[in-house]
């Protein structure tokens, strides 16, 4: 399916003029707000419990709102958020070595290889501050100094140390800091949680987004639940590539059952492949694991300078190795951003110079550092993901080199959103991972962790209010026909699922599907690759629903049900992500078209034809979808061919 | 490699349930644990059969899903090792694998391998927080955490929650759950308002959530795949009674 069609360009009205710095500010100014007594009148809806979803969950609660949350998982304490290993950026320029926030929004723009909104983007560096100061008084041990102040490291795409850490589980104690935050609330009776919960669809009246339909996953049920606001926090989408280092059970569903209601999806083809994660095993690999980019500060990356080189990595003399980072991005060196560095490690072992099983991997050796620091310090750094290193492989790091393989991590791409955070759809707000709003094309290590947190404590509390406050709302009932339709056609779907009966598993597809799109759609991309793609998945979709089984019931917990509606979603989402991708004829930041690169190998953009979010309207089902393109201003960060050389 | 999985199934919380034998061949020692039960699964759908239903997410060992009783440990054999981070590797070929449930009244069983560990959740939400509204948080630097206290804090912070301690504990307690998040945040001086009132609370919820008492046996910070130390229960314990003396019950 390639046929879609240019609609209106759409603009996004919330963010106020001025200059950059007074924006924020100026914004929560006008934002009308809601009196604490009329506050317990509204409920919001929040789905997911990660960074994003728990920060805002707790926040509204404690603002006097009734919230109801969802997750899958069995605890909200188990989000995905819970794996980010390396750490969160703030511009609190602790270390004096020029940071700011303008440095960090300079940095995030040009990161992001000029394809994020520049008021978005301003108002993340703003809050980043305030970020941290939270995560402290709640109680988020941070790596410390001696002296008791916190510590800082350096992160991939800068030259200044502004990342805080927590070992290597940032993630996890960022985000028990909010599900802690979150219980509290639980506890005081103003959140009703849903653990083991699974939104199916969302309920659209009168053009507003006014509930969910979820399905208990314990007992089957499918139920509604209704509210003034939906909040959508259900992170991003890459696990459409099967491998990927996203958790087995992230998936798409939430913002794609949004999008076909309505919603715009933003530039699908931005997603992140990771520069150092453990490369495959075999055909048996579940999904991928990442080690931490910040291991990128103390290791240097590697290979033989000689094709098919098959010798130890410790038999390999120092010259006859090639740093090639370093050689080809000296003032950056092994810091470079992850788009590139992952396109260089490809190029590599493209090359022939990949090391390990299938040629598919560069070194990350630690050799260096452990004599230079000793293997203490190193150890007092990385030893949980020296270990987690060592558990995956069976090889001890502080002995011999990783081996390091890009993986698909992250997806910059999502729902559609304004200033305010809030979709096309009134009253349905997007934040942390499964928006696209902050990253642009390519996503700045330690970068995701600020956004989600930002969006949840900070930005969308402040601008919900303004929506809630407007009103307008009529009341609305379980019984509204508008309300049982989409219920019963969220449990027709499954029933459909349960009925094919088929003789290929779940997974058996959905590795094939994620198969297709690492091949053909990426980390190089063409118009060949694409066209092929957009031939196959539809055939792929067609297959699914006439030989997948789904075994037992639907009045029970079944797992392989839960799986069969994920990956059913993902065959209609991998359509769009790839026709995006087809569309977007320049290279830029994480989407990497080979017909647009520079004479050296890089991404070249066109900003004349694309300097704008592609914004894609679901056309129904076997119709095109509308493209509506939302131009980008640059005011403050001149766009240039990104150099990290 | 082959192997025997001796699997517990039971199909539902009320329904009974017994250990069921499969064979699995062909599979590697690159393998994780749970990958060979997926490979498992698949071959059960394809036969018509229910696959074996359990937690996992992450598969990273560090959501605190995955929860197995593997040859009568929590999590198998590996020290500090989660049950998707276990390789086969830890297994010879020919190898015959018992495969069971976390066993604990607290956490009942909800079919096959799944159970329910909400009530960790509520131990949480009785008081394993520090008051600290959105907006409200000071400076960062205006309190200073020595760097032995802010790593105590981190060592205990690090539990995932899964419920190998209950699981591994004869009485079914949960007092390394209970005592690392005491720990964490009664080490740090954000967490000194709440310190005793945090620790009364924690402990009734514990207790009537139905998990046993402490022993001092042990069994719970061997089989920890994030090494919280048996000493931090010695800290609930002295948390607790200064909270007595202090007069806050």
């Amino acid at each position: 399916m390639i046929d879609y069609t240019v609609g209106e360009d759409i603009v996004d009205r919330a963010a106020p003029d001025g200059p950059i710095e007074a924006r924020w500010d100026t914004r929560r100014f006008t934002a009308k707000l809601v009196n604490p007594s009329n506050r317990r009148k509204h409920r919001i809806i929040v789905v997911g419990t990660g960074l994003a979803g728990g920060s805002a969950g707790a926040t509204l609660a404690e603002q006097g709102y009734q919230v109801v949350q969802f997750c899958f998982q069995d605890s909200p304490r188990r989000a995905h958020s819970v794996a980010a290993q390396g750490g969160i950026n703030a511009a609190k320029d602790y270390r004096n070595d020029g940071d700011s926030i303008h440095r960090l929004f300079y940095d995030t723009v040009k990161g992001g290889d000029f394809r994020s909104r520049e008021s978005n983007v301003y108002r993340l560096a703003q809050v980043s501050v305030e970020i941290i100061d939270q995560c402290v008084a709640q109680g988020v041990p941070f790596a410390r100094e001696y002296g008791g102040l916190l510590d800082n490291r350096s992160f991939g795409g800068v030259q200044v140390s502004r990342t805080f850490y927590a070992r290597g589980q940032t993630g996890q104690q960022l985000l028990i800091g909010a599900y802690q935050a979150l219980s509290r609330q639980i506890a005081a009776g103003n959140i009703e949680m849903h653990p083991r919960t699974e939104m199916l669809d969302l309920i659209v009246i009168d053009g507003r987004a006014r509930g969910i339909v979820a399905r208990d996953l314990i007992t089957g049920e499918v139920r509604t639940y209704l509210a003034d606001a939906v909040v959508l926090a259900t992170g991003g989408y890459g696990n459409i590539f099967y491998l990927s280092t996203n958790a087995k059970g992230s998936n798409a569903t939430a913002i794609w059952r949004a999008h076909r209601r309505g919603a715009y999806l933003a530039n699908p083809c931005y997603t992140q492949i990771h520069p150092t994660c453990i490369p495959r095993s075999g055909e048996h690999q579940s999904k991928l694991t990442l080690m931490s980019e910040s291991l990128r500060n103390d290791g240097r990356i590697w290979v033989p300078k000689r094709k098919g080189d098959t010798r130890a990595p410790n038999e390999i003399p120092e010259d006859e190795r090639d740093y090639y980072l370093e050689r080809i991005y000296p003032s950056f060196g092994n810091l470079v951003p992850r788009d590139i560095a992952s396109r260089a490690a490809k190029n590599q072992c493209d090359e022939g110079r990949g090391v390990g099983p299938g040629g598919l991997g560069v070194y990350l050796d630690f050799a260096d550092a452990i004599a230079r620091l000793g293997r203490d310090a190193v150890e007092a750094r990385y030893g949980n993901l020296f270990d987690m290193y060592q558990r995956i492989t069976g090889e001890n790091p502080y002995e011999v080199p990783m081996r390091i393989y890009p993986a698909i991590h992250y997806a910059m791409g999502g729902l559609w959103v304004d200033y305010d955070l809030q979709s096309n759809l009134a009253g349905l707000f997007v934040i942390g991972e499964a928006n696209f709003s902050d990253h642009g094309a390519n996503r700045l290590g330690a970068s995701a962790l600020m956004q989600g947190l930002a969006d949840g404590y900070f930005v969308l509390p402040a601008t919900i209010n303004d929506y809630l406050a407007r009103g307008g709302l009529d009341p609305v009932g379980p019984e509204d026909p508008a309300v049982r339709q989409v219920q019963s056609e969220a449990l027709d779907r499954l029933q459909r699922l349960l009925s094919v009966r088929g003789e290929r598993t779940v997974d058996s597809f959905h590795r094939e599907l994620g198969a297709l799109l690492w091949d053909k759609c990426g980390m190089a991309r063409s118009d060949e690759s694409l066209r092929d793609a957009l031939e196959r998945i539809p055939k792929l979709r067609e297959q699914f629903w006439q030989s997948v089984t789904v075994p037992g019931t639907g009045a029970e917990l079944n797992q392989e049900l839960e799986k069969a509606n994920r990956v059913a979603d993902f065959l209609e989402f991998a359509e769009l992500l790839a026709l995006d991708a087809l569309v977007r004829t320049e290279s830029c930041g994480g989407h990497f078209r080979v017909e647009s690169q520079t004479p050296d190998g890089e991404a070249r953009r066109d900003d004349e034809n694309f300097s704008h979010v592609a914004a894609w309207e679901f056309g129904g089902d076997g119709r095109g979808p509308v493209l509506h393109k939302e131009p980008l201003q640059f005011d403050y960060v001149h766009p240039t061919q990104r150099s990290y050389a | 490699m082959n192997l025997t999985l001796r699997i517990w199934r039971q199909p539902g919380p009320d329904a009974g349930g017994s250990m069921v034998t499969y064979q699995v061949s062909d599979v590697s020692p690159d393998m994780s644990f749970l990958e060979v039960l997926d490979v498992l699964n698949e071959r059960l759908i394809r036969a018509g059969e229910q696959p074996v239903a359990f937690d996992h997410d992450c598969r990273e060992g560090i959501c605190g899903s995955c929860a197995m009783v593997i040859n009568g440990r929590p999590h198998g054999p590996e020290q500090t090792t989660t049950t998707c981070q276990l390789h086969l590797r830890s297994f010879r070929d020919g190898d015959v694998i018992d495969v069971e449930p976390w066993r604990a009244r607290p956490f009942p069983v909800i079919k096959d391998l799944v159970v329910d560990r909400s009530a960790f959740d509520r131990i949480i939400s009785s008081g394993g927080y520090i008051t600290s509204p959105t907006g409200s948080a000071p400076e960062a630097h205006s309190i200073l955490v020595p760097k032995p206290v802010a790593d105590l804090a981190f060592e205990n912070a690090t539990c995932i929650g899964c419920g190998a301690c209950v699981a591994a504990c004869p009485n079914g307690s949960a007092m390394l759950f209970t005592a690392a998040k005491v720990a964490h945040l009664n080490s740090l001086p954000q967490g000194q308002p709440e310190r005793e009132s945090r620790v009364l609370s924690m402990v009734a919820t514990m207790d009537a959530e139905g998990f046993g008492g402490c022993t001092n046996t042990g069994e719970c910070a061997a089989a920890c795949p994030k090494g919280i130390p048996l000493s931090s229960i010695a800290n609930l314990n002295r948390e607790y009674l200064h909270a007595l003396r202090a007069g806050r019950a």
